[in-house]
C-alpha cells in the first residue's frame, strides 16, 4: 500500500535504532499520546529497539479508554429505550460502564448498530424516519470534524429523528494537565499525527514555551515513530525545546482550516471528565446552542446515570504514565481482555491489552535493547 | 467415568455464571468451555476433543466422524451462504482427518417467519456444495421454533468419512523440524461476512473463500507425503489455527508473517477497519505440518490447486508451549488467542 | 490517535460542499469518502481517510523528502 509500506522498511528502521543509541547519553522519559501510536509501537516492538535508559510512556491517547464510565452508562440507557437505534464505533461497544457494555445491551434486546462513520448513522436516520437514531460521538480532534459534518448535514435537512451523545476530548489541555501536575516526569512528547492533521501544531507552541519540553508531531508507521523519537531525543540532548513536525506529509502548521472552522461552528469547549483522571479544564466539546436540538442528552433529559463505584483499576495512573500494567495487582488475573476492569484493557490498543497480547515473551528475551 | 457427572462449580477457568457470546468465538473462551465442562464430562482419552474429527474403527474399517453447527449472520453473503458453509465446513473437518467424505446428515432449526424463498435458496446451495464436494446428504431433520427464538436458520451437519491416510493425522505427530504450509491467501471470508453484516459498503466486492478441501488433501495423501497434521482455518483465522496446533502438540511455531499471502483488497479492508488479517475467519483454507524434506514437493502439489499456497513457518521445540512467534523490528513476540471477534477500530 | 489510512482518490461525485464525496481506493478496495474537508483534492491525489472522511491531501513532495531522508540516513553521519 502506497504511503504505508515505504515506512515499514526494516533496514531503515535498524539504522534509526542505531542512531538513537548513538546520540543518547543519558536517561530520558518520553510520552506518546495516541492509541494508534501505542498500537504500532507495541506491535512492531519499537520501544524494544530503544536504549535501556529511554522510557516511552503511553499517555491518555485512546478515546475509547478515556470515555467516562458514566457516559457509557448513558449510552446503554439511551440504547435501551424503545424505538431507539443506537449507533457506535465498533471498539466502543465492548467498553464496560457500570451497567454493562453496548454489546450486553444488544444481547438484552437493544437495537445497537456498529458503524464505520457518523455518516452511516445519518443514513440510518434517513432510512428509518419512524425511529429515533442516536450516534455515540466519541474521539479526539481527528474524529470531531466527522461528527461536525454529520450535524451540519442533519441541520440542513432538518432531520428530526437524529441526535448525538457527544464525548469528544481535546489533547492539548490533557498535555497541559500532565505537564503541570505534581508528579510529572515526562521530558518530551510525541504528538498525535492525525490529531495534528486536523488541528495543526500551533496549540503546542505555548506549551513548549511554558514547560520547556520538546514536542514532535509524529506519524504512525515504524519509520515515522523512530524518526519522531530520534528527533525528540536529539532535542533533549541538545537542550532544545521546540515543536517539530516529523509527519510533514500530512500535517501543516495550521492543520485543516476547514475542519477547524466546522469544529468552531458546531461545538463549544467545556470542562470534561477523563476516565481515571478526573476533570480536565476546557478539554471537552459539547454542541453549540445553535445545534442543541441534536444533543442526545437534551433529547433524553430523564436518563439517569449511576455514580461510578471505585474499583482496583489503576487505568488513571497508567494513562498518566505513572504506572505500568505490571504494577496492577489485577493485571492478567482479575483483569484480562476477556474480562476487562477498565478501558485500558478493553481497547485493542489500550496499554494493558497491548501489554497482555504482545508481551508474553518478555521473560525470555535476549539482548534486543542496546546500551548507549 | 461416573454416570452422575457433577462439575466443580464454578468450573476451572470459567469466570461468571452465564454463557456469553465470546464462548462461541473459537478462541480462549471456547477452549475454557471445552476444557471446563465437556472434557471432564465426556472425554475418555486424553486426546479426545483435540482435533476436528473423531477416529473410529468399525469392523476393521477406519472411519472419521465429525459434527458442526452453523449459526452465521448474515445468512447470505458474497461467495456463499449458510448452506454452503454447512456442507464445506463438515467435509473439510473430515478432510483434515485424512478422510474421504462419504455421507452427511443435515439438521435444520428454522425460525417461524423465515421466507420459504430463502430456504429454497439455501437448499440449492446445499445441493451445489454437496455436488462440488462429491458427498451425499443421506439423512436429515427439520424443526421449527417460535419467531424470535432463532436467527432465521441454524444448521447442523454431521459427516462420516473413510480414512485413507495411512498414518494418523493428529497434532501430536507435529514435531520440531516440521514445516507449515498454508494452502492459499487468508482473510476473505471474515471480511466478506463482516462487511455484509455491519453494512460497510466497499465498492469492491470481497467474496468468501469458502470451498471444499478434500481434493488438495487427497492429492497430498496420494503422493505419499507424511502429513503430520492438517487444520482447516475457520473462526479466529490463521493465528488461532496455529496456536491450537502448537498447544495440542506441545511445541512452538515460528511464523513468517511476510510469507502469509493476503490479497490486496482484503489487506486494504483490514487497514481501513484496523483489524489483523491473521485473525480473520477463513472457510476454504488449511495448514499442513509435515517433514521439511517433503515440504518443497508438497508445496508444488498444493500450488496446482491454489498458486497462493506458501510455506509460512516451521516447528521448534517449545520454550513456551503453544507459542506462535513472529519477528518484529524490536524482537520476537508471540501471538495470543483472541477472546471474541475483532472489532473495527476508530483509533 | 485515530486510524486514518491513505488511499488514492479515483473519482469525485457531487458539487455541494457539505455532501461532496469521492471514490477512494485502498490497495484495490474502493470505498466512498466525504471530501467536504478537502475541496482542493483532485483525482490522482492520495488522501488520508478517517471514519469515512478525507482529512488531508498527502503532500507528495514532503513524502518524497521524508522517504529520501529515511532511506539515506546513516548513523555515522552524526559524528
Amino acid at each position: 500500500m502506497r504511503h504505508v509500506d515505504e515506512y515499514r522498511d526494516p533496514a531503515a528502521a535498524r539504522r534509526y535504532g542505531d542512531a538513537i543509541a548513538q546520540i543518547t547519553t543519558r536517561d530520558w522519559i518520553l510520552m506518546e499520546i495516541c492509541g494508534g501510536q501505542t498500537h504500532s509501537i507495541v506491535r512492531h516492538g519499537i520501544d524494544r529497539m530503544l536504549p535501556w535508559g529511554v522510557s516511552l510512556l503511553h499517555g491518555p491517547g485512546c478515546p475509547v479508554c478515556v470515555t467516562p464510565a458514566s457516559v457509557v452508562d448513558a449510552a446503554i440507557a439511551m440504547a435501551s429505550r424503545p424505538n431507539v437505534i443506537f449507533c457506535s464505533f465498533g471498539d466502543m461497544m465492548r467498553v464496560p460502564g457500570e451497567a454493562g457494555t453496548l454489546f450486553t445491551a444488544r444481547a438484552s434486546g437493544a437495537d445497537v448498530r456498529m458503524v464505520y462513520s457518523p455518516l452511516d448513522a445519518l443514513a440510518i436516520a434517513r432510512e428509518n424516519p419512524d425511529r429515533e437514531i442516536v450516534f455515540f460521538a466519541i474521539g479526539f480532534e481527528t474524529t470531531a470534524p466527522t461528527t461536525a459534518m454529520a450535524v451540519l448535514q442533519a441541520d440542513r435537512e432538518d432531520l428530526r429523528n437524529f441526535s448525538m451523545l457527544v464525548s469528544h476530548v481535546l489533547v492539548p489541555p490533557a498535555m497541559e494537565a500532565l505537564l503541570s501536575g505534581p508528579h510529572n516526569a515526562v521530558q518530551g512528547f510525541l504528538a498525535a499525527g492525525h490529531v495534528c492533521t486536523v488541528m495543526g501544531y500551533v496549540d503546542y507552541e505555548p506549551l513548549v514555551r511554558r514547560h520547556k519540553v520538546p514536542i514532535v508531531v509524529t506519524g504512525f508507521e515504524p519509520l515515522d515513530l523512530l524518526q519522531g523519537i530520534y528527533m525528540c531525543i536529539r532535542q533533549l540532548e541538545e537542550g532544545r525545546a521546540e515543536v517539530e513536525n516529523q509527519y510533514s506529509r500530512s500535517v501543516r502548521r495550521n492543520g485543516n482550516e476547514r475542519a477547524r472552522a466546522a469544529l468552531a461552528q458546531v461545538f463549544t469547549i467545556e470542562d470534561q471528565a477523563w476516565r481515571g483522571m478526573g476533570e480536565i479544564a476546557s478539554s471537552g466539546l459539547t454542541l453549540a446552542p445553535a445545534y442543541a436540538r441534536f444533543d442526545a442528552r437534551k433529547r433524553f433529559p430523564d436518563i439517569v446515570v449511576p455514580t461510578p463505584n471505585p474499583s482496583e483499576c489503576i487505568s488513571g495512573d497508567i494513562l498518566r504514565g505513572l504506572r505500568k500494567p505490571g504494577d496492577c495487582p489485577a493485571f492478567g488475573t482479575r483483569c484480562t481482555p476477556e474480562h476487562p476492569l477498565g478501558a485500558t484493557m478493553v481497547s485493542s490498543e489500550g496499554t494493558c491489552a497491548a501489554y497482555y497480547r504482545y508481551r508474553r515473551l518478555e521473560a525470555g528475551e535476549m539482548a534486543l535493547r542496546r546500551r548507549a | 467415568m461416573s454416570k452422575h457427572f457433577a462439575p466443580a462449580c464454578p468450573p476451572l477457568g470459567l469466570t461468571g455464571d452465564r454463557i456469553e457470546l465470546a464462548h462461541g468465538g473459537g478462541g480462549l473462551k471456547t477452549r475454557q468451555l471445552i476444557e471446563g465442562i465437556f472434557r471432564p464430562a465426556l472425554a475418555k482419552r486424553s486426546d479426545d476433543f483435540t482435533h476436528d474429527g473423531a477416529r473410529l474403527e468399525i469392523d476393521g474399517a477406519r472411519m472419521a466422524f465429525t459434527t458442526d453447527s452453523y449459526v452465521v449472520r448474515p445468512l447470505f453473503f458474497p461467495g456463499g451462504d449458510i448452506g454452503t458453509l454447512a456442507i464445506y465446513g463438515t467435509v473439510n473437518d473430515l478432510a483434515m482427518c485424512g478422510a474421504e467424505p462419504v455421507a452427511l446428515s443435515l439438521a435444520l432449526v428454522l425460525e417461524e417467519g423465515l421466507a420459504i424463498a430463502d430456504l429454497q435458496r439455501i437448499a440449492s446451495s446445499i445441493r451445489d456444495a454437496a455436488d462440488a464436494a462429491g458427498v451425499a446428504v443421506v439423512t436429515g431433520d427439520t424443526k421449527v421454533v417460535e419467531r424470535g427464538k432463532g436467527d432465521g436458520v441454524y444448521i447442523n451437519t454431521s459427516g462420516l468419512g473413510r480414512i485413507i491416510a495411512k498414518s494418523p493425522i493428529v497434532p501430536q505427530r507435529v514435531q520440531p523440524g516440521d514445516v507449515i504450509i498454508l494452502s492459499g491467501d487468508v482473510g476473505r471470508h471474515g471480511v466478506a461476512v463482516m462487511a455484509m453484516r455491519e453494512g460497510f459498503h466497499f465498492e469492491t466486492e470481497i467474496r468468501s473463500d469458502c470451498a471444499p478441501l478434500w481434493a488438495p488433501v487427497r492429492a497430498l495423501i496420494g503422493r505419499g507425503y507424511d502429513l503430520h497434521c492438517l487444520r482447516d482455518l475457520t473462526r479466529g483465522g490463521l493465528a488461532t489455527g496455529l496456536i491450537e496446533i502448537a498447544l495440542a502438540a506441545g511445541i512452538e511455531i515460528m511464523l513468517d508473517e511476510h510469507g502469509v499471502c493476503v490479497c490486496e483488497p482484503v489487506r486494504g479492508a483490514c487497514e481501513i477497519l484496523g483489524i489483523d488479517p491473521l485473525y480473520v475467519a477463513n472457510e476454504g483454507r488449511f495448514i499442513a505440518a509435515l517433514p521439511e524434506a517433503e515440504a518443497a514437493a508438497a508445496l508444488e502439489c498444493l500450488r496446482g490447486f491454489d498458486p497462493a499456497a506458501a510455506i509460512i513457518g516451521r516447528v521448534d521445540r517449545a520454550t513456551e508451549v503453544g507459542a506462535v512467534v513472529v519477528d518484529t523490528l524490536g524482537g520476537k513476540r508471540a501471538l495470543d488467542l483472541m477472546s471474541g471477534e475483532q472489532l473495527p477500530r476508530i483509533c | 490517535m485515530c486510524l486514518a489510512v491513505p488511499g488514492e482518490l479515483l473519482e469525485i461525485e457531487g458539487d455541494d460542499p457539505l455532501s461532496r464525496q469521492g471514490r477512494v481506493s485502498f490497495a484495490g478496495i474502493v470505498k466512498m469518502a466525504s471530501l467536504a474537508y478537502v475541496p482542493e483534492a483532485v483525482p490522482g491525489d492520495y488522501v488520508l481517510v478517517h471514519a469515512g472522511f478525507a482529512l488531508t491531501v498527502i503532500d507528495e513532495a514532503e513524502a518524497k523528502q521524508t522517504l529520501a531522508y529515511l532511506a539515506a540516513f546513516e548513523p555515522e553521519d552524526l559524528a
